[in-house]
């Protein structure tokens, strides 16, 4: 039921995971966690601008900035010895930006629980990927005003 | 017939009272080839051994490969026994240890494997941040070793492991709390940054000493030499040698790195890690707690 809530794009990343096992399904977290866009100039020479998310095990950061048309772009910081956390920042990256404020507003946060990655990392670690959800659509929600 | 693979005979290691029991970045990537040896990365961080490891080393998870799946407890003998045979691991095998964090995370493994008494076990100094930052060899490719028939092997709790109600009679003796200050004195429910794995009540288990375990390593990961963690467990926090000491932490990770230092590295015959830690302590009911930052 939930399943049918979700975009598109999220839809299509939760398939990919749930179409292979195990190794397989840690490999893509991998890709994900390469295929992080580096941040732009204006994040890295101001990083206080980036928002601190202490529910990931390593350090995370990320921003979240709307459009005057309403489409969100997402920004996320986090060290390559960490790629796990690089990886559900990937995810996000890949599922949101780009999306309208709404549509990003309306990611149930069961998403995160949807990509069957449970049994391989710990659930602390997925706390921390549904953590990075709900921050960015609270800085969605202060921009809108 | 096995040979034996030989000790790492660096100066720094001589004077721990286990030499055997460590090897250097220098030695691993000399014997790397070795037929009997078997290298093996264990890491917080669950994808960090995709990224790139040691060439043929293997991986070992502590979250989904040595807990019991269902029941917070290790896995038992044929579990193990499954585990290090799908890993080619034979009984016989000299199993070097590495991983991220100072070695947080394989000297906890090592503990676990330390559980089933296999006979050659030996952590890596510095870990995987020092192969790394020597600029040595890293792969992504996963090694396919051959299977191997592990035997079965009763887990043994009692020498290495302590229980809850095995500390709650031990109190008055010594004790080690290995996590951060704000852990220990109650004023943090969690560790720093992992609020997650918190507890419904903060602070320590009465008569414990505050050692938080990352002391015991050096800038570049490595452990301290024997003179200076001496100066710290038995010269700061009066332990002597010969004391009964259960250390702890949060789970029991932390503490298996601490465990090592005094069992392994000091020669302690009688230490005991506390894997129910303060996850365990910290949610029981009518438990003595003590607050602040004295024992």
């Amino acid at each position: 039921m939930t399943a049918a809530t979700l975009h598109p794009r999220l839809q299509e990343i939760a398939d990919d995971f749930n179409a292979v096992l195990g190794q397989e399904r840690l490999q893509l977290l991998l890709e994900f966690s390469q295929e992080l866009p580096p941040l732009p100039a204006r994040y890295t020479e101001q990083h206080d601008l980036l928002e601190p998310v202490p529910e990931c095990q390593t350090p995370l950061f990320l921003a979240a900035e709307v459009e005057p048309d309403a489409t969100v772009h997402l920004f996320f910081d986090a060290p390559r010895e960490a790629p796990t956390t690089r990886g559900f920042a990937g995810i996000l990256h890949a599922g949101l930006d780009g999306l309208s404020a709404d549509e990003v507003l309306d990611t149930p946060a069961e998403f995160t629980g949807q990509l069957g990655l449970q049994d391989l990392v710990s659930p602390l670690r997925l706390r921390g990927m549904a953590a990075m959800l709900g921050r960015i659509k609270r800085q969605i929600r202060e921009q809108r005003g | 017939m096995t040979v034996t693979l030989p000790y790492d005979t660096a100066a720094k290691f001589a004077d721990y009272a286990h030499p055997e029991m460590i090897v250097s970045t220098e030695w691993v990537a000399e014997h790397l080839n070795d037929p009997g040896l078997v290298v093996a990365e264990s890491d917080e961080d669950v994808l960090l051994y995709e990224t790139g490891h040691i060439p043929g080393a293997v991986k070992l998870d502590w979250h989904t490969e040595l807990n019991d799946p269902v029941t917070r407890d290790y896995v038992d003998g044929a579990g193990f026994s499954r585990l290090m045979s799908q890993k080619g691991i034979s009984r016989d095998t000299t199993l070097v240890l590495y991983g991220d964090k100072n070695n947080w995370w394989a000297a906890y493994a090592l503990w676990v494997c330390s559980l089933f008494g296999h006979p050659d076990l030996r952590l890596m100094d510095g870990g995987r941040a020092k192969w790394i930052a020597e600029d040595r060899p890293v792969t992504t490719e996963v090694p396919q070793r051959p299977q191997t028939s592990y035997p079965v092997i009763d887990r043994d709790d009692k020498e290495i492991r302590a229980f809850q109600d095995q500390v709650l009679d031990h109190l008055g003796k010594p004790l080690i709390d290995v996590r951060s200050a704000g852990e220990y004195s109650g004023e943090l429910l969690h560790m720093p940054d992992y609020p997650q794995e918190g507890a419904l009540r903060g602070g320590h288990i009465p008569g414990a000493k505050s050692v938080p375990w990352a002391r015991a390593a050096a800038e570049d990961s490595t452990f301290r030499t024997r003179a200076e963690l001496e100066g710290i467990y038995q010269g700061e926090a009066g332990l002597h040698p010969e004391d009964d000491v259960v250390v702890y932490c949060r789970i029991g990770e932390r503490s298996s790195h601490t465990w090592f230092v005094l069992h392994h590295l000091l020669g302690y015959p009688h230490v005991r890690n506390y894997d129910g830690s303060w996850t365990e302590w910290g949610n029981s009911v009518r438990v003595p707690i003590t607050r602040g930052e004295s024992p």
